[in-house]
């Protein structure tokens, strides 16, 4: 077998937040009626949290839930049980109209943490940042820059990203850029 | 700037989320409709200066196409509504007169 290897080797940053591309994450698409009682089931079985509610994301350590759109979840687990996941996904939704893959190899994620890591992403997203408008337990898809990509808070200051493996360089300068040190705006 | 709250995840979201889906409500006409028909469904589209409805995707959220109802004029948004409505409902309808009293678009006014 071959060796699993993430997009940037767990690149990191230090500026006025500390940007860091965190290695190897099992990631499941999982597509299907989010309000039927056998996915629900399915879903929560294998991430071990509860079902998030619309812009939620359930999350506890290297497991959880999110929510990407009224038909797709996106399931969460440690790299190495991620095969493993999928085809008991796949095993327990036999006969219903839904999709399980394992995208964890065609994904990066990336952590930015620190006081003002609200700031750098603010930088890059169409989002208000700001704590009263998101907070842990938020999830959000949008767009950094020019490219797609999704987030949620691990905690008051952490964010955790997930964009596609392709362009992993370019959002790993876009943090970097934007998390050069001096440049604070401290607006939040 | 635009700013569309997405009827689907409720965010609301900047224009440069979302991906302009042109004009909506549009009838299909394929094989069995006459040239005249088909040639209105591919090439005549309403071009209005005031109230308009459109398709919009939040291509960059969830991913969904949803419908919009704005003053292409003023940019003033009178509400969003789902993909899956064949004609503006009537609340959207009803915001629309409220604003521009006497409003006309094809043959929902
Ligand atoms: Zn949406």
């Amino acid at each position: 077998m071959s060796e699993p290897v993430s997009a940037l080797n767990k690149a990191g940053f230090d500026g006025i937040a500390h940007v860091q591309e965190i290695g190897l994450q099992g990631m499941i698409t999982l597509r299907g009626n989010l309000a039927a009682k056998d996915l629900k089931a399915a879903a929560s079985a294998v991430a071990g949290v509860a079902m998030p509610g619309v812009n939620e994301a359930n999350c506890e350590g290297e497991r959880g839930l999110c929510w990407m759109s009224p038909d797709e979840l996106l399931v969460l687990c440690p790299y190495d049980v991620v095969q493993a996941n999928t085809a008991q996904l796949q095993q327990a939704l036999t006969g219903t109209h839904a999709l399980a893959v394992n995208v964890s190899d065609a994904r990066a994620v990336f952590r930015v943490s620190g006081p003002v890591a609200r700031e750098v992403m603010a930088k890059l997203c169409p989002v208000d940042l700001s704590p009263a408008a998101f907070s842990p337990g938020m999830f959000r898809r949008t767009r950094m820059a020019q490219v797609p990509a999704a987030f949620w808070m691990v905690d008051e200051q952490t964010f955790q990203i997930v964009c596609f493996r392709s362009v992993a360089q370019y959002v790993f300068d876009l943090l970097s850029v934007a998390a050069q040190p001096g440049s604070a705006v401290n607006l939040f | 700037m635009l700013t569309l709250q997405c009827p689907y995840c409720g965010v609301a979201a900047d224009e440069t989320e979302l991906s302009a889906g042109g004009e909506a409500h549009l009838k299909r006409f394929g094989p069995g409709s006459s040239e005249e028909e088909f040639h209105d469904y591919l090439f005549t589209r309403e071009n209005p200066r005031g109230v308009h409805f459109e398709r919009w995707r939040h291509s960059h959220g969830c991913g969904k196409w949803f419908h919009a109802a704005r003053d292409t004029q003023t940019l003033e948004v009178f509400g969003t509504y789902k993909a899956q409505t064949t004609e503006p409902p009537k609340d959207i309808r009803d915001a629309i007169t409220a604003k521009r009293p006497g409003w006309t678009w094809r043959d929902v006014a």
